[in-house]
């Protein structure tokens, strides 16, 4: 089922926690709502859900497959919603739980006795939880009962699947195992997914589409690639992983920083002005010498070689920080050592036109 | 560590520097074995003192003249009625106090609305006022003299010096105690588990006697128990409302007053003995819930098996 959220605002008091957003999520995809805290990305969720009224101001609309639901209750709207401290019931155990939104339905729509079992037996196959329905949540991990809340928003069979920081409350390794595994089972179920997280690695792994969310506005709606190589503003590629900033000025389509003048394609035609050069610590090379192309002459301070790059934290001449992250190969081949003087030579920059303040 | 304890280690290390020091570090210690006894002395004589004392009392006054001469206390119509009445009283603002006091806790557990705050502090009402007081604002509004006196004298309506004003006394004096019981609990507990019941399907019902109240049975039913008890027992009010009338208005805690001052102390002593026992019995029953609740919090927080799948 397609979700379109129509110029919805959200006022909490005094604090807008949504500006005017408008977003469209396609029938089967999974789409993850990125952001900082307080960037509105649970609101967002929590309306689409039903949880939270938009703004009464004529503008906003929640379409679900076309059909306004702003008149539609919760309970009504078949979302399964899955909270990011699991709220399972505590009193009941795992199948109770699963059978929980079957059972309430009233008696004519309600499955029979053996079908609401047949129902939860097999979505905790699908869990890989077989042996743990007479278990109380008390009794699980934490990556357990996300899992169990899982199959209990699925058990309604719901139209959309809404999934607010699901794993922001578990250890890093077990994050890990669940992602993927959650990925899998999308691909399985293929219900319209959407999932709240402040974690871009999680972001980027999980999604079809990504939305990136600040100060109550979306930033940039797209798939994983694009918001990591083609980022739309400087929040996006700040919050999207590491980067350098240097402080530089944008003239005729080429950007001055340091002593280097880089080209910036795409923004040829832009106002001159004072711009941040963005450079990712992948898209630096360095070397011992100066060897003809662009550089900066920086000394190392420290090296931290564990990983698949080496990540090296550089003092450039004027005091500036530069992270760089090289192949490992490369970074043993060059055999550097903290305190030497190198050149370091961007491979890419990333430039957004100014902004102009009035 | 224990005071005992430090003092040892200290006494330890004192050995260890310097010699000097030595009588001091004795002085400390048996010092630190006396206090802690004293103290200890002086509480239990205490307790005995003021409070099993009085309950020993109670028992032996009633008994005084055989088993024969206490049950006999309890022949008395008078006494049955001040039995009855006070069992009515509570019947009644038990189970209102506990729809009131449910209702009043989930408004302001799960909900934000204005004046939440002064509804929390009216719910302390009637603990803050002398129950003299709550007592005689009934008088003041449904007595002979009061608001609403010449309405009711009109339609034949009898409030005060009867058996409504009783009711409604126990009711006003007790209603803070299911509320004050579950208004922290409920708070603790949030509302996710009922917004995710919401999502599932279920109506408001539902998930109030599916998730809300299984998740507040215990507290319920130990802010029942002590409302129970202060019902049964409330005099103050009730007094200032009742009247006093033997066989017609006197409750338990009245009758007993009525019977002392007439110098029937075996019969005033073995209706004590009544609210004494019953009092008692909550009193396990508290501990019991107490015990019974801690063990569900325990349950809830024990850490999870390993994080392993």
């Amino acid at each position: 089922m397609g979700i379109e959220v129509q110029r919805v605002s959200k006022t909490f008091g005094s604090f807008k926690a949504l500006k005017d957003v408008s977003l469209k999520v396609n029938d089967g995809e999974l789409v993850t709502l990125l952001g900082p805290s307080g960037s509105g990305k649970t609101t967002l969720l929590r309306i689409i859900a039903g949880l939270e009224l938009p703004d009464d101001d004529d503008k906003g609309a929640v379409l679900f497959s076309g059909e306004d639901v702003a008149k539609k209750h919760v309970r009504d709207r078949q979302v399964g919603f899955v909270f990011q401290h699991y709220a399972l019931f505590k009193h009941m155990s795992v199948f109770d739980n699963i059978a929980f939104g079957l059972r309430v339905r009233p008696k004519h729509e309600r499955p029979s006795k053996q079908a609401i079992k047949d129902k939860v037996m097999s979505l905790l196959k699908l869990i890989q939880l077989e042996q743990f329905a007479t278990r109380f949540p008390s009794q699980l991990s934490g990556g357990q009962r996300q899992r169990v809340a899982l199959a209990r928003a699925l058990a309604i069979e719901p139209r959309v699947l809404l999934l607010d920081e699901p794993f922001g409350a578990l250890d890093a390794k077990v994050r890990q195992g669940l992602r993927t595994w959650l990925r899998r089972l999308h691909d399985e179920v293929h219900v319209t997914t959407i999932l709240v997280t402040h974690d871009q690695e999680e972001a980027l792994e999980v999604a079809d589409r990504v939305v990136v969310m600040n100060q109550s506005k979306i930033e940039q709606v797209g798939t994983p690639e694009e918001v990591f190589h083609k980022p739309a503003s400087e929040f996006v590629i700040d919050f999207l992983g590491n980067v350098n900033v240097f402080k530089g000025r944008l003239e005729s389509g080429r950007a001055h920083f340091d002593t280097l003048a880089m080209d910036v394609p795409g923004l040829a035609h832009a106002p001159a002005g004072h711009a941040n050069v963005y450079v990712r610590p992948h898209d630096l090379d360095i070397d011992r010498q100066k060897n003809g192309s662009q550089s900066l002459a920086a000394n190392i301070e420290r090296i931290n070689p564990a990983g698949a790059h080496a990540k090296l934290t550089l003092l450039g001449v004027d005091g500036n920080e530069i992270q760089v992250d090289l192949p490992f190969e490369r970074f043993t081949a060059l055999n550097l050592k903290p305190g030497e003087l190198v050149y370091v030579s961007p491979r890419k920059v990333h430039v957004f036109a100014p902004e102009y303040m009035i | 560590m224990s005071p005992l304890q430090e003092t040892q280690s200290l006494n330890n290390q004192n050995n260890l520097e310097t010699s000097v020091l030595k009588p001091t570090a004795k002085y400390i210690d048996w010092l630190s074995s006396l206090v802690p006894g004293l103290l200890i002395t002086l509480a239990i004589g205490f307790m005995a003192l003021f409070l099993v004392l009085p309950l020993l009392v109670i028992f032996i006054e009633a008994f005084k003249l055989g088993l024969g001469e206490y049950f006999k206390s309890f022949q008395d119509p008078s006494a049955w009625h001040a039995v009855k009445l006070t069992l009515i009283a509570t019947g009644i603002s038990l189970p209102l106090n506990l729809v009131f006091g449910i209702a009043a806790a989930w408004a302001i557990a799960k909900f934000e609305f204005v004046g939440k705050s002064v509804l929390i502090t009216l719910i302390d009402l009637p603990f803050a006022v002398s129950p003299i007081i709550s007592g005689l604002i009934f008088v003041l509004m449904f007595g002979l003299q009061g608001w609403f006196g010449a309405w009711l004298a009109e339609r034949d309506l009898q409030i005060i010096f009867a058996v409504p004003g009783i009711v409604l006394a126990t009711i006003f004096v007790t209603f803070p105690f299911v509320a004050r019981e579950l208004i922290p609990l409920m708070q603790e507990q949030g509302s996710d588990e009922e917004q995710a019941a919401i999502s599932l399907g279920a109506t408001g019902w539902q998930s109030f006697f599916y998730i809300t109240l299984p998740n507040i049975k215990w507290a319920v039913l130990y802010g029942v128990i002590l409302c129970n008890a202060r019902a049964m027992g409330e005099f103050g009010a009730v007094s200032v409302v009742s009247g006093h009338i033997r066989g017609k208005t006197n409750t338990v805690p009245l009758h007993i007053e009525i019977l002392y001052n007439e110098y029937n102390v075996v019969a005033a002593f073995a209706m004590a003995s009544l609210l004494a026992l019953m009092g008692l019995v909550t009193l396990a029953l508290k501990t019991f819930l107490e015990w019974k609740v801690q063990q569900d919090r325990n349950t809830t927080l024990e850490p999870t098996l390993a994080e392993v799948h």
